[in-house]
């Protein structure tokens, strides 16, 4: 459960599910333990256009901040506000309603460039050995 | 901040706790060359734990300096801003000690131990500097000791330390009052009690020969459970402290700072006849210091970080005022907190000081410290002792 199948992963940690045309993004499991309380997320804003790879996002916890880049390049379509009022929703349920945005991806080419769910635990068994 | 560089080409030293803090799942830090648990499940829970039951923290890092002889109250008198020669046996209190420019080479609690005898809790990143300058400056014959090594400290804080304690230690710890530290019998005579801690909560902290660590550690995690107890790491110590208004030595002072700036000037008695640093700060009182301490907090929005500066803005036009010392989000009032300097003339309670975050404006209020009041169910809790209160020693 910890890295659902049906997801598409980066090397920064965040996951990506395709829903009809657009790409929503979040963070890992991984990804939400290694920054634990969340405190605050600041999201891009909407019609923003974005290159794949760029920092787009951050996530605040009690000790540092982070930054959340996009998986694909595109326009953010949507924002879930509802983080932003309650962050800690992060770590609640990071690959449901913790979601962070979406976009609407330009480049469909773009999504072959991400990992799969097994690629992704290699590169987390990589880091952690 | 004040690292010893020696210190870190060194493996890190462990305190005597060590075993049980891998063993309850810490993630572990380097701070100032010790190995210290940073949280073990969540900075936020941790800090929760500690407002509302208990907690409880190895803070074994920090210095035990003991200070003995016929002149030793003489010469802490001279090394430190507080009256000590007014300090009965049974009583402690926070002060600083001074460099002869008057900036602050660390702020400490001196307790009163026994005739002729105190122990002083130095900052573990100053404790050679603290040592060394102690010794040079000691009057007559006057044993200045560094016996950390081999001494381990536990602080247990929050509502329920005094109904645990009394449990663990079958003692009357209630009769302890803030900033007063007596023996615990049953451990020897070198083991300690006192009501201090650096959370802003009801609390104890125990100076005690290492061979009891680990038994005072696990009997009070074991009496605590029903009641509630988590262990604490220096994540949420560092949270608690901000919430509490209390400064970090490192962060939000330094050898540059005046007690006068960074608003500890209540624990200078300036008619005492002499102390190291007394002329310079008669002087500063008088033409005046260009930076006050302030506390701010946001309604919401990012954690003010350290070193962000301060603006005031006036007619649409940002003027730098300061920058932040220290920052956190605070778990109970729901909100970021900053500390740090602004220019005297904006540092009144109620004035906004903007700051930027990735180029966003935020705005912040000062407020009055500490940002937490205390806990509504008991009586407030000052962190300083009262002036004046000379009550004699309390028997556990």
């Amino acid at each position: 459960m910890s890295t659902p199948d049906h997801l598409l992963y980066t090397k920064t940690h965040e996951w990506v599910r395709r829903e009809g045309g657009e790409a929503v993004v979040g963070i890992t499991v991984h990804a939400q333990e290694e920054l634990r309380d969340v405190v605050f997320v600041e999201l891009p804003n909407v019609g923003r256009s974005v290159k794949q790879g760029e920092a787009v996002a951050v996530i605040e916890s009690v000790k540092a901040a982070f930054d959340i880049y996009a998986p694909v390049s595109g326009t953010i379509a949507r924002v879930n506000d509802s983080v932003s009022k309650n962050p800690q929703v992060v770590n609640q349920d990071c690959y449901g309603v913790g979601w962070l945005y979406t976009i609407s991806p330009v480049s469909p080419d773009e999504f072959t460039r991400l990992m799969t769910a097994e690629q992704y635990t290699k590169q987390l068994q990589a880091e952690t050995h | 901040m004040a690292r010893f560089n020696s210190r870190e080409m060194m493996s890190p030293q462990k305190t005597a706790l060590y075993d049980r803090h891998r063993q309850l799942g810490a993630k572990m830090t380097d701070f100032h060359g010790w190995e210290m648990p940073l949280y073990y499940t969540s900075i936020l829970d941790e800090h929760r734990a500690v407002r509302q039951a208990l907690g409880i923290f190895d803070i074994s890092h920090m210095g035990q300096v003991f200070v003995t002889g016929p002149q030793a109250s003489q010469t802490l008198n001279r090394l430190m801003t507080s009256d000590v020669s007014q300090l009965p046996q049974g009583r402690a209190c926070y002060t600083l000690m001074l460099n002869e420019s008057g900036g602050i080479i660390d702020d400490l609690i001196v307790y009163c131990i026994g005739p002729e005898a105190y122990l002083v809790i130095v900052n573990c990143a100053n404790r050679a500097i603290d040592v060394a300058w102690m010794q040079s400056h000691g009057i007559g014959q006057t044993t200045i000791a560094d016996l950390s090594e081999g001494r381990s400290i536990v602080a247990v804080q929050g509502p329920t330390a005094c109904r645990v304690l009394e449990q663990v230690l079958d003692a009357k710890v209630t009769s302890l009052a803030r900033f007063e530290i007596a023996p615990i019998r049953t451990m020897g005579p070198d083991a300690c009690l006192a009501r201090t801690g650096y959370t802003g909560s009801d609390g104890f902290e125990l100076f005690l020969p290492d061979r009891h660590a680990v038994r005072v550690w696990d009997m009070v995690l074991a009496a605590a459970k029903p009641l509630g107890i988590q262990p604490i790491g220096l994540g949420a110590r560092d949270t608690l402290r901000i919430e509490a208004g209390l400064r970090l030595y490192g962060t939000d002072m330094d050898s540059a700072t005046s007690p006068w700036e960074v608003g500890l000037g209540w624990t200078v008695a300036i008619n005492k006849p002499e102390f190291i640093g007394k002329s310079a700060l008669v002087q500063q009182r008088q033409t005046g210091v260009t930076r006050a301490f302030v506390g701010f907090e946001l309604s919401q929005g990012p954690v003010p970080r350290t070193g962000t500066a301060l603006f005031a803005v006036s007619d649409g036009v940002p003027t730098r005022i300061g920058q932040v010392t220290s920052g956190t989000y605070s778990p109970v009032l729901a909100k970021p907190l900053g500390m740090g300097y602004v220019e005297p003339a904006s540092a009144a309670p109620g004035t906004s000081v903007r700051f930027t975050v990735r180029n966003q404006w935020y705005t912040g209020t000062i407020v009055k410290l500490p940002f937490w009041k205390g806990d509504p169910r008991q009586p407030a809790l000052a962190n300083s002792p009262t002036p004046g209160r000379l009550t004699t020693h309390v028997d556990s």
